[in-house]
């Protein structure tokens, strides 16, 4: 179905036509129990084993609110500069699928939490860009369905399924902006640079550890199109449960490019919801439900509304901490680091892990030599984040540490990086495994530099008589016969001294 | 020997085994020898369970002997409703859809009666997730009338009422949304409370209405509900509908009521609440209590409340829109019943539908259809929008009427026990039963309903009395006086009156 | 005067995923124009200046700790289950009708 879609050329669909976007993100929050009950949160635990019987919608159950949540809720809408609500109430939205226990999803509906804030951002090349939120609201998560059976791990054509209501009824805040205007043909850049902000964000505010990778943090990605800025609004879609900052941004092109083509075409875009493909980088239509549109919301009888006091919220406001753009700006005084190297620690997505890199005992440029290096050329060619490869700050710090201690040289120090993403372990542990040490025991140094020298008496001799230029062959010589773990200015230095030159 | 402990009140037989005249196990195999007897005939009960309630008795026993101190209710046995969870024991609703079910959790209720060390008999029958007012309605047969087997139950509680009127049981737990506890308790003579919203804890009560479900005490006595209320009420952390505040003293205001004095209550008889529709014989034992009343030394008065003329429809609205979201969870993917499409591919969306087609019964399927309608979009705002007004307004009603006095009477229903299938195919004639009842659900009030006499056919007749929300003591005070004043001038009980139920019979009780 | 038509029925009984029969359909069509004939009378009353009530009684911020309780066991948890593999709710196929 996919493969017959035509696309316009990106460059050209933006010429036409004006891109409108809408990004709604789910953040899952890192209370230890669940929205509306005791269950514990635990990622990766056995199927089924993190449930209580109100997560499993047993009968009889009733939702009691998790007060750390509502917390949390209320400092993301005071952090997007919301105005937060005298009073809301929870409502139900009623939809039948098997991997919501209730057949209804506890959310917000038109009272929500918070609403009408804003938050700045900042491109790769540093212009800002307003958006402005219309909304953040609190509500539950679904359960996992896993399709056996038909086209594996695909819907279509599944025999059936098995559900796992884990991560049933984890407490998510999901956060709508008004529709985003005036990007033009940055509009992928935008999207991509707030979904990332608004991550930074959750985690500056320590309410999720907004894991991309764990599905964390999830966007739904509305795009439409119109002649230009003053035409009104086109017809928008909602591309579903974008989950990396670099998908959002090939969504974001993917529709633009594809909703050009339609329009060009003359048809209409239909409103539609669709499917974002990882692995082949398109959309495709989600499944059109006749009730899409009838969800039956009322205001959940079981919860009484939620009417947090002004004292509440202006304590709360106090607990905000810095503004990203704010830090970002300490950091890079703290740091030292050039305006440009700055900006590209930032897009990287590398100011956290800097931060943490150098809080474990590497140098700031140490730490950015690494993580925009060696790792940030890992990423890409795997295409992912810098933050989903499989090692930590400490690691890097670690790993630093055997460099400056003179245990490891840069060569070594790649070897042992390589080991440390292979799942190896440790970098300490890497270079026992490997033995990937620097030798640096002089005997063991010397004999070799004897044996390179007495296999080669004419180079031998030559360096005696005062001529240096071959001394590089013998260096060469040893540094094969310790198989690259020699220091090759102490391999020198020896070579002068037994032949008299040193 | 059996006949008489299972004829006793729940208070009696406390005192009974406080004082060691009598076993929890020799009380509870009278109760259960008398479910053996009788409910062939009746139909109280969907499940009994001897095992559990003789080894729940003997520990009790057991914990007498060696002194320690019990709840004065310890090993007074009860039933319960099937609508509450009871963790290993099967738990039905009385629908299909819930056939073979057995809970792994407990209600909240049901874990505060086995900490009072009371031997649960079983699980009493009722209208299909509580919706109907005769127990016809139950996917496991009729319950029928201890007065006149050929009669309902009254309902949805049914079962529970038939349990306590034939002596099957000393207490049960009812759940009262509409009228469920206080409609059976007059049609079968006996006493049913539905608390102050919020007072019993509804976690592990299966959901019918959120906003009006509560659960309550189905007794022969207006003390002996006291003392279950206290039981099974006060705050529950799982339920964030429960009030934060202590229960007001529920037995301390029976035992004032016992009395017989009322000098200075202030009763407003809701002028709403009689009239048309109201049997002549049912008018006629509630005029009489309102004398013995007067003759207690209350001031009697007229009170109006306009708008309880629109608490029935507003009830069928909100009522169908909250139960049509509750009852989804039943989709036969999880527990309970799974029914396969008879034809095409068997997708989770067509074995959802199948279930719930073959799972439910006609009342279930008519009102989750009608509240489906009631939210869907374009009538929100006409029908559940229109309706939680209507729930104002009657709030607003009850307010005006507590400032004049403390307490408001009706009669509990519209007339006496109908005949079993008589309102079958009459669904809006069936509903009318509520009228009296409801305006409490939907303001959150609470009701009781004591036996006033018999009508003219014969048949018992319930008085109701309304307080407003947290004042439950208003009821047991005002209910006890007018129980002890007109058992004096009956010289017994009015169950007394009932006819025996033989061993042997009968017609009915489908299984 | 009919305001529920058989569609209409059947429309809702989708909604609400209620297989039902064609006898049932017709007969469910005929009762629920009457009931609702009949709860239309509340638009009587509910005139715009009268708010709306949820609840019965005016609760507000009921909050619980963030506390973790023991949850359920594998077993327990899907010891209603019709069917189930691996610690998982089976279900039959979703969304198959595409398929």
């Amino acid at each position: 179905m996919s493969a017959t879609t035509d696309l316009v050329p990106y460059d050209e669909a933006v010429d036409r036509y004006d891109p409108v976007l809408g990004i709604e993100v789910h953040v899952e929050l890192g209370t230890v129990s669940k929205m509306f009950d005791g269950a514990p949160t635990e990622f990766g635990a056995p199927p089924n084993s993190q449930v209580t019987p109100v997560s499993l919608g047993l009968p009889g159950v009733l939702p009691s609110l998790n007060g750390k949540a509502v917390e949390s809720a209320i400092r993301i809408g005071l952090a997007l500069n919301c105005q937060i609500a005298e009073l809301c109430r929870f409502a139900r939205k009623n939809y039948f699928y098997p991997d919501i226990p209730k057949n209804f999803q506890t959310s917000q509906y038109d009272e929500p939490i918070a609403y009408d804030g804003w938050v700045e951002i900042e491109l790769e090349d540093g212009t800002p860009v307003r958006i402005e939120i219309e909304r953040a609201h609190m509500e539950e998560d679904a359960g996992k369905n896993t399709h056996v059976g038909g086209q594996a791990g695909r819907i279509h054509g599944a025999e059936y399924s098995l559900v796992d209501y884990n991560r049933a009824g984890i407490p998510l805040v999901e956060i709508v902006t008004k529709p985003i205007t005036g990007t033009g043909a940055r509009a992928p850049e935008v999207a991509a640079a707030y979904v990332r902000y608004l991550r930074d964000l959750f985690r500056a505010l320590d309410v999720s550890e907004a894991r991309m990778e764990r599905g964390n943090v999830r966007a739904d990605v509305n795009v439409s199109l119109r002649p230009s800025p003053d035409s009104p609004l086109g017809t928008r879609t909602e591309t579903k449960n974008v989950n990396s900052f670099r998908s959002v941004e090939r969504a974001v092109r993917y529709e633009v490019s594809r909703q050009a083509a339609v329009l060009d075409s003359g048809a209409t875009v239909t409103q539609e919801t669709r499917h974002w493909h990882e692995d082949t980088g398109i959309t495709t239509p989600g499944r059109i439900k006749s009730d899409a549109e009838d969800y039956r919301y009322f205001p959940e009888p079981d919860l009484v509304p939620v009417a947090p006091s002004r004292e509440w919220v202006a304590e709360l406001h106090g607990t905000l901490p810095e503004v990203p753009a704010v830090r970002r700006k300490r950091l890079q005084g703290e740091w030292g680091f050039a305006d440009a190297e700055m900006r590209d620690v930032v897009n990287a997505g590398a100011v956290d892990l800097i931060e943490a890199t150098v809080a474990a005992g590497a140098t700031p440029a140490a730490a950015r030599k690494w993580w925009m290096g060696e790792l940030a050329r890992t990423a890409k060619t795997d295409g992912t984040d810098l933050e989903q490869l499989p090692i930590t700050p400490e690691q890097i710090a670690e790993l630093q540490g055997l460099v400056d201690s003179g245990r490891l040289n840069d060569k070594l120090a790649r070897q042992v990086l390589a080991g440390v993403l292979a799942g190896e372990g440790s970098p300490e542990q890497v270079v026992a495994a490997r033995g990937l040490e620097v030798v640096s025991d002089d005997g063991a140094l010397v004999a070799a530099v004897d044996e390179a020298l007495a296999a080669q008496p004419d180079i031998a001799d030559k360096i005696r008589s005062g001529n240096l230029g071959p001394v590089g062959a013998i260096i060469g010589a040893v540094m094969k016969a310790t198989r690259g773990q020699a220091d090759a200015a102490r391999v020198r230095e020896i070579v002068l001294e037994r032949v008299g030159q040193g | 020997m059996g006949d008489d402990l299972t004829r006793r009140s729940a208070a009696d037989l406390a005192g009974l085994l406080a004082a060691g005249e009598v076993t929890s196990v020799e009380l509870t195999q009278a109760h259960l020898d008398r479910i053996a007897a009788v409910d062939g005939a009746v139909h109280a009960y969907l499940h009994v369970s001897p095992d559990e309630a003789l080894a729940t008795a003997r520990v009790v026993d057991a914990r007498r002997t060696a002194g320690d101190e019990l709840h004065p209710l310890a090993g007074v046995p009860i039933a319960v409703k099937d609508v509450v969870v009871t963790e290993g024991m099967p738990t039905t609703a009385g629908s299909k859809i819930l056939e073979g079910w057995v809970p792994p959790y407990d209600a909240t209720l049901v874990t505060r009666i086995k900490a009072a060390g009371m031997p649960i008999l079983g699980k009493t029958n009722m209208d299909e997730f509580a919706m109907g007012s005769s127990t016809e309605h139950s996917a496991y047969g009729n319950t029928h009338n201890p007065w006149d087997l050929d009669r309902i139950p009254g309902g949805s509680g049914g079962g529970s009422a038939a349990a306590v009127g034939a002596f099957e049981a000393p207490l049960a737990i009812g759940t009262d949304t509409g009228g469920s506890i206080r409609q059976p308790a007059a049609v079968t003579g006996t006493v049913g409370v539905k608390p102050t919203y919020g007072s019993v804890s509804r976690y592990g009560l299966i959901a019918l209405a959120s906003s009006l479900d509560q659960a309550g005490p189905v007794t022969r006595t207006v003390l002996d509900a006291a003392l279950l209320h206290e039981v099974i009420g006060g705050h529950d952390p799982r339920d964030a509908t429960s009030l934060p505040e202590a229960l007001p003293p529920l037995v301390a205001a029976a035992r004032q009521g016992l009395t017989g004095d009322l000098s200075g209550v202030r009763v407003g008889v809701v002028t709403e609440l009689s009239g048309d529709g109201y049997q002549p014989g049912v008018r006629a034992s509630f005029e009489a209590a309102l004398d013995v009343l007067r003759g207690a030394g209350a001031q009697i008065s007229e009170v109006s409340c306009p708008h309880f003329g629109h608490a029935l429809a507003a009830y069928y609205l909100i009522l169908p829109s909250e139960a049509s979201s509750n009852l989804a969870k039943f989709d036969g993917m999880r527990y309970g019943l799974r029914v396969l499409p008879q034809d095409g591919p068997a997708t989770a969306e067509r074995v959802m539908a199948a279930t719930r087609g073959a799972g439910f019964g006609d009342e279930v399927k008519r009102r989750i259809i009608l509240g489906t309608y009631a939210l869907s979009a374009g009538y929100y705002d006409a029908y559940y929008g229109s309706a939680q007004k209507v729930r104002t307004l009657i709030q607003r009603d009850f307010a005006a009427a507590f400032e004049q006095v403390d307490v408001l009477v009706s009669p509990t229903a519209p007339t006496t026990a109908f005949k079993l299938g008589e309102k079958l195919d009459d669904p809006l004639a069936m509903y009318l039963n509520d009228v009296a009842t409801i305006p409490a659900n939907l303001a959150g009030v609470p009701g009781l309903s004591v036996p006033s006499g018999l009508s003219d056919d014969g048949l018992p007749v319930g008085f109701q009395v309304l307080a407003p929300a947290r004042a439950d003591d208003r009821l047991y005070r005002v209910g006890a006086a007018l129980e002890t004043l007109l058992e004096a001038s009956w010289g017994a009980p009015l169950l007394s009156r009932a006819p025996e139920l033989s061993g042997s019979t009968t017609e009915g009780s489908a299984r | 005067m009919s305001t529920i038509s058989r569609d209409e029925v059947a429309r809702l009984a989708g909604l609400a995923r209620i297989d039902l029969t064609d006898a049932e359909l017709t007969r469910l069509a005929g009762e629920l124009d009457v009931i609702v004939e009949s709860v239309a009378r509340v638009q009587e009353v509910a005139t715009d200046d009268v708010p709306a009530t949820s609840h019965p009684i005016p609760l507000t911020n009921v909050f619980r700790a963030d506390v973790a309780e023991e949850p359920l066991t594998v077993e327990q948890a899907l010891s209603g289950a019709p069917d189930a593999e691996d610690g998982r709710f089976s279900v039959p196929q979703i969304l198959g009708e595409e398929a």
